[in-house]
């Protein structure tokens, strides 16, 4: 059972109460873009034995969206953090290089 | 004007804990800015209280405000003055970013009361309610089984139960059950 703390709420909740909502920080291109561009936002994923950034919504809470920085080989929860960002702030990342020195996900490390 | 009727008109049920149907609620959702002033002043001139901090509920029977999001409030008062409450709000709220609707006829609202009050309710929701983790004051927007679901304490025994109109049989049924007699967990 996985269990998140909704930066939100500031609770701890259990997966029953959230909705996985896939992969965090995927850019998404601008008018213009390649459609190589295009192909790699709709389709382009990460899968991991390790280190992950995703998106939940406390959906029987709050109904906010908020990100999630854990490990998919463990279920260890490095931390959650509020939605409104484009990449994992600086104490998530030290929260998980603290555990995982060396760690990389996308261009983030 | 026909005359409004709770969804399920005060049906009521004793087992461990005793659960009822509350009747007619009046539900201004609110949202917006919570740390602005004008905001703030048509929370305090509808229920007389200050806006709750996170997951707070500072309700007195049927008037008061629950903490829902970081932008959203559930304001409650008496359902024969909703209508004049909300009028007053949207009033005071013009100058500003926010909104305020009268959802009182798409709730329900019950009451689980008794001395196992927290074990009824822990078996519906995934949620800490031991004394330690959970106290009146506080407000805790979860899940009854398989349907979204509010509740706040009254006092040490007892719950209001917040839920949708249209689910308001199947949460019923589903506190009759956590309520059956001889169901005791003692764990609370
Ligand atoms: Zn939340």
């Amino acid at each position: 059972m996985l269990i998140l703390n909704c930066p939100y709420c500031g609770v701890d909740v259990e997966e029953t109460e959230l909705a996985a909502g896939g992969e965090a920080h995927l850019k998404r291109f601008g008018p213009g873009a390649s459609d190589d561009e295009f192909h790699d936002y709709l389709f382009m994923r990460e899968n991991p034995k390790g280190v992950h950034f995703e998106r939940w919504r406390h959906v029987n809470g709050c109904g906010k969206w908020f990100h999630a920085a854990r490990a998919t080989d463990t279920l260890e929860v490095f931390g959650t953090y509020s939605a409104q960002t484009t990449e994992p702030p600086k104490e998530i990342r030290e929260a998980i290089t603290a555990k995982r020195p060396g760690w990389t996900w996308r261009e983030f490390e | 004007m026909s005359e409004p009727i709770s969804a399920l008109n005060h049906a009521s049920y004793d087992g461990i804990a005793k659960v009822a149907e509350c009747g007619l609620q009046g539900m201004i959702t609110l949202r917006g800015d919570l740390s602005d002033k004008v905001l703030a002043k048509s929370v305090k001139d509808a229920t007389g209280q200050k806006v709750p901090g996170q997951r707070e509920a500072s309700v007195n029977g049927d008037t008061g405000v629950c903490w829902m999001s970081p932008d959203e409030l559930l304001v409650l008062v008496p359902y024969s003055e909703v209508n004049a409450k909300l009028a007053q709000m949207t009033e005071t709220l013009s100058g500003i970013h926010a909104l305020a609707v009268n959802v009182s006829d798409a709730r329900a609202v019950f009451c689980v009361s008794g001395s196992s009050a927290r074990e009824v309710m822990g078996k519906l929701a995934p949620v800490d309610l031991s004394a330690d983790a959970f106290q009146p004051g506080q407000i805790r927007r979860s899940r009854l089984a398989q349907v979204a679901g509010a509740f706040w304490m009254d006092d040490a025994e007892t719950f209001r139960v917040v839920c949708f109109r249209s689910v308001a049989d199947y949460a019923f049924k589903l506190l009759k059950v956590a309520a059956q007699p001889g169901s005791e967990v003692g764990v609370y």
